[in-house]
């Protein structure tokens, strides 16, 4: 997929992307410089966060500003981020290990609080950066180096614990459909709320399941209302078809909203009031 | 001394109510009397019932530990005697609900029997009003004027309508009218000085105030005790200061937001206790390697694991320094008194951003739930720094590197949202934050976090009239203590009895306990005797550290019983250590 070189030009970094060539992270790498591109936003204004594997390297290979945090741990810096500057553009960047095993309690959290961000899902089925291991979204029939005998657990839907999690608008795509995907991304990072993507991401050198998607993947029905949260359940968790789009959106009141009406309570209740004046009162 | 100088314990179970707020009231009077006041708490970890106990140490000189034995007791039940009894001064005064008959009371003590559950109950027809008949007996009893009550009665129950006063007033003058049929046979007695210009705050309330004066906009917390009052504090009082308090999933989620707040611009901290604090020991390294400026609090309780939660201990002082995986640089304060714990919290703030380092308090269940009377706070005269931020005009615009070699070790910090942007990043890297693993870079750049140390020892440069280090007394000493934590207030009272008996007595009151000025800390040990070492924990934390530090010894003197040190107790340690130096001269 090429990108113009106006935007790639504007946030590529100079550092060369660590993975290994035909990795599906190129993609979604590509699709983002493009839904960048597309919203014209401004490279320093945009702040990506990611945790730790393959997935973890991605803010350094744009000129975004980046914080590459801990395994599981993107959602609470990005809080942080929101937190402290509601104004930028955050997009959180997570592998299905970090997502899904090591930051699951954050996963439901970020969902319910609904804080205006993007999470890119990058889901490859396993862990690639330590070199093949089981991970939640691991197929039932795949072996792995930590799953000799088969797996053992079951696998785990994203898209339809988000939804129940609360997030407001969750969407999957195919890290090979990097011009729909970048659309998806677009969308995503618009949706005043939180926004998931989650994107099927072939590892080609632990698990290449470039044929098995190109087979499973089907753009949601004509038809299809993203607002029925049943339905959305339905098709997220049907496994024989990976259907791609967005599943489910919903208007929520979002978390940088409710802080700021929390801020107006208060300034209703300490009407002015000064540390000054509180220490003050705490006279004898 | 009998006039305006004793402790008041007051104990009872929290099934019957009121315990902690006799208390309360009874140190706001004493403070309106024109005294100090200085209050201790206990309370059970039981959701409800448990004894609780408050204790209120009153004196018209400054007061600095809560006292060593009861003078005044009011037991509300038979198990709040058994329980306190062995702490009881046999000379002191008991007073005790006449519903039961207290045994094993020292022949020399006065004892004051008063139906206070019978008055509340049958007479008042309101059982809650105990405490308010306690303060009323009180009252008659050691001459504290009812009318100070009286007016505090209004100004905490004012907003609540008349009615409300007017039960509580009719229940303090049941309680003054039933004491006043008593004769009086003690010689403790309250005598009102001129009022002083005081405030009267909690260790936790203080590293509040100290916070919102330094400039926090992020705080975020999980409950934990006992750490959660200032979790509750900041999410009812940082919005209104422009802030955004974050009640968060976890430990780890709350540093980690906290460590996203900053790195977006806003100064942030988090509070927490041992296991918290434990869970939060992952991103404490990664604070260090991305260098983000961040502020932790740890309201010590005794551990391990889930411990003694409503107990007090020193205990996590290892974990504060030595804690993460591989060298990570970071500053550790320790408050000792509440107006410390508000400065300590300012401290805290101007290190982490002067140094782009995390800064840990280490205070404590028995300093976090105190109250003190502290002198006035006088926001005009906070220094308040912040984090050298970087620019492109200043800096140099061509190709932005975060991590730069200075001389410091401090590098320009960009803000997103202006030019500089960059990755903080968690691998090892290079000054423009990309990733690298050359042998030479990883021993470059690991120098360079460290040489942030020898700028944090420096601070009192930034901050004229900060002491990590003070020395009292002499310059050289038969023994020398070195204090820290809340073990501070109890040494210094013991040195002023040591001195008295006559012996050569010098104290090190260290704040900054990392990194560890070694060259004072030295010189203090070497002009001594004898060094003595007191905290509360079983191994002798800041012993072993100051060992590793300076090759010199101490005397290390632990204990952990999950209350504070008596000042009897540092006292023999010190007699105990002054005679072996007299041996050897």
């Amino acid at each position: 997929m090429a990108v113009g070189a106006e935007v790639r030009e504007r946030y590529k970094s100079d550092l060369k992307p660590i993975w290994c060539p035909g990795c599906g992270d190129y993609g979604v790498l590509t699709a983002t410089f493009m839904a960048l591109g597309n919203l014209g936003l401004n490279p320093e204004e945009v702040v990506i966060v990611s945790g730790i594997g393959c997935s973890g390297r991605f803010p350094a290979f744009t000129t975004a500003y980046g914080f590459h945090s801990l395994h599981g741990r993107t959602m609470p810096v990005a809080l942080g981020v929101k937190a402290a500057n509601p104004n930028l553009t955050v997009i959180a960047v997570g592998g299905d290990g970090d997502t899904l095993a090591i930051g699951g309690n954050h996963f439901m959290h970020a969902c319910r609080r609904n804080i205006n961000l993007t999470y890119l899902l990058l889901d490859n089925n396993l862990y690639a950066l330590t070199k093949g291991q089981a991970s939640p979204t691991t197929l039932p029939w795949q072996t792995t180096d930590s799953t000799p005998y088969g797996g053992y657990e079951n696998y785990v839907e994203p898209c339809a614990l988000a939804i129940l999690y609360g997030a407001t608008f969750v969407a999957r795509e195919f890290s090979a459909r990097a011009r729909k995907l970048a659309e998806v991304i677009a969308q995503a990072i618009q949706h005043p709320g939180f926004a998931l993507v989650h994107i099927l991401s072939p590892c080609v050198t632990f698990f290449d399941t470039y044929d098995l998607y190109k087979q499973k993947v089907k753009e949601l029905p004509p038809d299809y209302d993203p607002t029925d949260m049943n339905r959305a359940i339905q098709f997220a968790t049907d496994i024989e078809t990976r259907w791609v789009g967005v599943l489910y959106r919903t208007v929520k009141p979002t978390f940088e909203e409710r802080v700021q009406a929390i801020r107006e309570k208060a300034k209703q209740r300490y009407q002015g009031v000064t540390l000054q004046d509180m220490l003050n009162r705490r006279r004898v | 001394m009998p006039v305006n100088e004793f402790v008041v314990r007051v104990g009872g179970d929290t099934l019957e109510g009121g315990i902690i707020r006799t208390g309360e009231f009874l140190a706001h009077a004493l403070a309106r009397c024109g005294l100090e006041v200085f209050t201790f708490r206990t309370y059970p970890a039981e959701i409800k019932g448990g004894q609780a106990m408050i204790q209120v140490r009153t004196s018209e000189r400054p007061i600095y530990s809560h006292g060593d034995e009861v003078d005044i007791l009011i037991c509300f039940d038979e198990e709040a005697w058994e329980i306190h009894r062995h702490e009881f001064n046999p000379y002191g005064v008991l007073i005790y609900d006449s519903k039961f008959e207290p045994k094993n009371v020292p022949g020399t003590a006065t004892t004051y029997g008063l139906p206070f559950s019978e008055i509340a109950k049958v007479k008042l027809r309101n059982p809650l009003s105990k405490n308010m008949v306690i303060l009323g007996a009180f009252s008659a009893l050691f001459g504290l004027p009812k009318e100070v009550f009286e007016q505090l009665i209004r100004d905490y129950w004012g907003r609540r309508g008349e009615k409300v006063v007017s039960a509580n007033i009719t229940a303090l003058n049941e309680g003054f009218e039933e004491a006043r049929k008593l004769e009086k046979r003690d010689p403790y007695r309250v005598e009102v000085r001129p009022m002083r210009d005081r405030i009267i705050l909690s260790g936790n309330e203080a590293i509040c105030y100290g916070a919102i004066a330094a400039g926090c906009k992020v705080f975020a917390g999980y409950p934990i005790t006992p750490a959660s009052d200032i979790l509750e504090w900041m999410m009812e009082h940082l919005p209104h200061f422009d802030g955004t308090p974050l009640q968060v999933e976890d430990e780890i989620a709350a540093i980690g937001a906290v460590l996203g707040a900053s790195f977006a611009g806003a100064k942030a901290m988090t509070a927490t206790s041992g296991p918290g604090f434990s869970l939060m020991t992952e991103f404490l390294g990664h604070a260090a390697m991305a260098e983000i400026p961040c502020v932790i609090a740890d309201i010590q309780r005794a551990g391990p694991s889930t411990g003694m939660p409503t107990k007090s201990e020193q205990s996590d002082l290892y974990q504060a320094v030595f804690g993460g995986h591989g060298d990570v640089p970071r500053i550790v304060l320790a408050p000792s008194t509440v107006q410390g714990c508000f400065y300590v919290t300012v401290h805290a703030f101007n290190l982490a951003e002067l140094c782009q380092l995390p800064v840990i308090i280490l205070s404590d269940q028995s300093l976090a739930h105190r109250t003190e009377t502290i002198e006035p706070i006088d926001l005009s005269k906070i220094i308040v720094i912040d984090r050298e931020v970087y620019d492109p005009v200043v800096h140099g615009g061509d190709g932005y590197r975060r991590y730069l070699l200075t001389e410091t070790g401090v590098s320009p910090m960009s803000v997103p949202g202006k030019p500089g942007s960059y990755t903080a990043e968690g691998l090892e890297h290079d000054e423009f934050g990309h990733p690298n693993w050359d042998q030479e870079n990883h021993m470059t750049m690991t120098e360079k976090r460290f040489r942030k140390l020898e700028l944090a020892l420096r601070y009192d440069e930034y901050y004229p009239g900060f002491q990590g280090y003070r020395w009292y007394g002499p310059r050289q000493a038969d023994v020398g203590v070195i204090a820290w934590g809340s073990t501070a207030g109890a040494v210094r009272e013991a040195v002023e009895l040591a001195e008295r008996e006559g012996i050569s007595v010098a104290v090190l009151h260290v704040s900054m306990l990392y990194p560890l000025n070694k060259e004072v800390v030295c010189r203090f040990i070497n002009s001594m005797k004898q060094v003595l070492l007191p905290e509360l924990n079983y191994t002798g934390q800041f012993a072993h550290l100051i060992r590793g530090e300076t090759g010199l010894d101490v005397v290390s003197y632990t204990k952990v019983t999950g209350v504070p040190f008596k000042v009897r107790e540092i006292l023999e340690a010190i007699k105990e250590l002054a005679h072996e130096a007299a041996l050897a001269r």
